[in-house]
């Protein structure tokens, strides 16, 4: 039957499972707009199209699904293209739609024409410029095998308008991927899986470091078998944080620059890592130069161009990591590591008692105490914090205890601000029985507050939660302890936010007093609506511990003792 | 130290583009690459040099295979192997020393291909250091004007290409690292 290449778009990404799609019209992909209304996809409309990649992106983390982002040519296409390398750093699978200008026009600069293929070559996993409406059934399903399969990541398909309209002879099941040179599925050698159990078995002090690729590969249960059987403590990457519940005895809790310290202690007395679905970032290794350095290395990551990239490790097990745990996983006795546990255990030392959260407030409103009382107030239910990225993203990670996978969505690789509204959009239509809390600091909020008008138009239920304290936190940190205390460009003036949201008919609340945290997260989850929260926390906290870039990954700046005295002396 | 990579890819366009934003991408400095047609119209064929410790090696084997259009990638550099590379050089050359040139030409087993009053052009293929020292010689006569092709290469012995075995079902093996193995 003869379809135009706009009706086989909508058809093939029906077809592909999926039910909404995050995007924004524009002249070269009207066809496809136009084309819509023969489609059963819910197409959610954003006011920015960085907005729409995000949105992308909180789906397919909250869901495990590929996420759907449209846009025009020229600038629809351009502003994606922080989403894609947001999406590419952290291996999430979205399909980005862009229209281009007619096939005659390329090259000769038309109107908002841009050459998007070549802009986003190094920040997809693949893309595809289509010209002709019989490419885009088998494009289509290319892309969201490539973006799904192996180490997921963004694909672009860049659509001509003339091949929107034009029609041709549809045929799903003729449209098969052809991908010759495309294989996801690697897996280690007899050999290399033996090094790795002798390794397992003959290590007295080992700590796995638990990463994103336990979540996506769909490898709980396995991480947690071999936990329990081999009685090996974990250290967890941001991305990895719910992919062993934090209440697990042996889960360590977050390791890198602003990880437990004692965490960062273990691994640097460690003599043996086993890396499951991480990628050594700089974030989590400090100087790679004192790294672990009695340790024994085991990597097991799908992607081989991750191995000894950053780390040299000893053995490397190249392929799902599900399926690899569970050649792993019989041959790992239990073994009794209770001089080690009792070890760390020791390293913790007053670190309790440092901690912010065990202390009285004294009349200040702490962005920890709002973190940890918004947990303790969703902890029973399914929620998925959204963060951003900042100050308020490091605290939600050190007191928001994440016991489910997926319950944490945040921009980790890429850093990128103005994630965390959007991409909740996305993860509260992906998972609409869920709790969505956005928590979000007064910077990065500002960068993509107009998908406010998303929320409304779609009356999502999303519950923001602004961190404000007046300044570029992060940054102002690293000013304060590496700058000299010059805060160039930090301060910020900042709108009233509670009566901005009143302004989009969203509840909202400005807190200044901790005594309002929980009756308002109370108030908030019985409210059928949006609501936004202005907590308007200390300016000048700091986030500890922190490893300075560069440092060892056990020479951490700790807060200063006891904060008491600190907090009193106003 | 220099390694050499034989590239299969599919024959679409802006494959070339992927290949060398790779390399640029990751900081790896080509050396030279070529590109041409295989035995299969649907495959062409790349010669990679690039300067790489065995460790940078390994990884740009890996990351090659990342782009969805690579089929397959050798990395030849330790293996025996037949290197070509071809240049045309414009010669200045009047009555006096055409002779020579001629004559320096001929011991190098190099083709005069275009003669002028005011020049000789010669084509020569080799291995990199015998054009090399062809170019040395030639110099002190005053080179106008000079193109090479970079490197082709190509395995000695009976195995026959990449572009005509069933590629997909090879998994390829990445060279493995001094004490680390995996397969890919």
């Amino acid at each position: 039957m003869k379809k135009t290449g706009a009706e086989i778009l909508w058809e093939c990404i029906e077809r592909e499972g999926v039910t909404d799609i995050f995007g924004y019209p524009g002249g070269a992909i009207l066809p496809a707009y136009d084309a819509l209304k023969h489609s059963k996809l819910h197409h959610i409309l954003v006011r920015h199209e960085q907005g729409a990649t995000h949105m992308a992106d909180g789906y397919a983390r909250a869901s495990g699904k590929v996420g759907v982002a449209v846009a025009t040519s020229g600038p629809g296409a351009t502003n994606m293209v922080t989403g894609m390398a947001t999406a590419m750093l952290d291996s999430s699978p979205i399909v980005c739609i862009t229209g281009q200008v007619g096939s005659k026009l390329i090259g000769s600069d038309a109107f908002q024409e841009t050459d998007i293929t070549g802009i986003t070559l190094p920040v997809t996993k693949h893309n595809y410029l289509v010209t002709r409406a019989d490419e885009v059934a088998r494009t289509v399903r290319e892309a969201f095998y490539v973006a799904k399969s192996g180490r997921p990541g963004p694909v672009l398909i860049d659509i001509t308008k003339d091949a929107q309209q034009s029609s041709c002879e549809f045929d799903w099941e003729a449209a098969k991927p052809q991908l010759p040179g495309y294989r996801p599925d690697l897996s280690p050698a007899p050999a290399e899986y033996k090094q790795a159990i002798d390794l397992i078995q003959s290590s007295k002090r080992p700590v796995i470091l638990l990463g994103h690729g336990a979540i996506i590969s769909g490898a709980l249960r396995e991480v947690r078998e071999l936990v329990d059987r081999g009685g090996i403590p974990v250290a967890v990457t941001l991305l990895g944080l719910g992919a062993l519940p934090a209440s697990h005895p042996l889960n360590l809790g977050m390791m890198g620059m602003h990880g437990e310290a004692w965490v960062n202690h273990a691994i640097q007395e460690a003599d043996l890592l086993i890396a499951l679905g991480m990628r050594f970032d700089d974030r989590v290794t400090g100087n790679l130069k004192t790294y672990a350095p009695n340790a024994k290395k085991i990597h097991v990551e799908i992607d081989p161009a991750e191995i000894n990239k950053n780390v040299k490790v000893d053995v490397a097990l190249v392929g799902d990591l599900r399926e690899v745990l569970q050649e792993v996983i019989p041959h790992v006795d239990t073994v009794d590591r209770s001089e080690w546990l009792d070890f760390i255990d020791k390293l913790k030392g007053d670190a309790a008692v440092r901690d912010i959260q065990n202390l009285p407030d004294n009349g200040h409103l702490y962005a920890a105490h709002v973190i940890n009382d918004l947990w303790r107030q969703t902890r029973d239910g399914d929620t998925i914090v959204v963060t951003d990225v900042g100050q308020h993203q490091m605290w939600e990670a050190q007191y928001y205890k994440h016991e489910k996978e997926r319950s944490l969505i945040t921009s980790g690789g890429l850093g990128t601000m103005g994630f965390a509204l959007p991409a909740a959009i996305g993860a509260k239509v992906a998972r609409p029985e869920a709790d969505v809390w956005v928590v979000v600091g007064d910077g990065g909020f500002q960068m993509t507050m107009c998908e406010l008008a998303t929320v409304v138009q779609e009356n999502l239920k999303v519950n923001i939660a602004i961190i404000n304290n007046g300044f570029l936190g992060m940054v102002r940190q690293w000013q304060e302890f590496f700058y000299d205390k010059n805060y160039a460009a930090t301060p910020l003036v900042n709108p009233d936010f509670a009566k901005l949201a009143q302004a989009y008919g969203i509840r909202s609340e400005t807190i200044t007093e901790r005594s309002r945290v929980v009756p308002a997260v109370q108030a908030a989850r019985k409210h059928s609506g949006a609501v936004l929260f202005d907590f308007k926390v200390e300016q000048e906290d700091t986030v500890y511990p922190m490893v300075a870039a560069g440092s060892a990954l056990n020479d951490m700046i700790r807060r200063p003792s006891p904060i008491v005295e600190t907090a009193a002396d106003e | 130290m220099l390694n050499t990579f034989v590239v299969y890819v599919e024959n679409k366009p802006g494959v070339l583009t992927r290949v060398s934003s790779l390399f640029r991408r990751r900081a790896f400095n080509i050396d030279s690459l070529t590109v041409g047609r295989t035995e299969k119209p649907e495959v062409s064929r790349m010669t990679i040099t690039v300067d790489a410790d065995r460790d940078q090696a390994r990884r740009i084997e890996a990351n090659l295979y990342k782009l969805v259009n690579v089929l397959l990638v050798e990395n030849i550099t330790h293996e025996p192997a037949m290197m070509r590379d071809l240049a045309m050089i414009k010669v200045a050359a009047t009555h006096e020393a055409r002779s020579h040139v001629l004559e320096l030409a001929s011991v190098f087993r190099a083709r005069v291909v275009d003669v002028a009053p005011e020049s000789l052009t010669i084509e020569i293929t080799g291995a990199e250091d015998k054009i090399d020292g062809l170019l040395e010689v030639l110099r002190p006569y005053g080179v106008l004007e000079m193109v090479r092709t970079g490197i082709v290469a190509m395995r000695r012995g009976g195995k026959g290409s990449g572009a005509s075995s069933d590629i997909p079902q090879g998994l390829a093996q990445i060279a493995p690292d001094e004490g680390v193995s995996y397969s890919v």
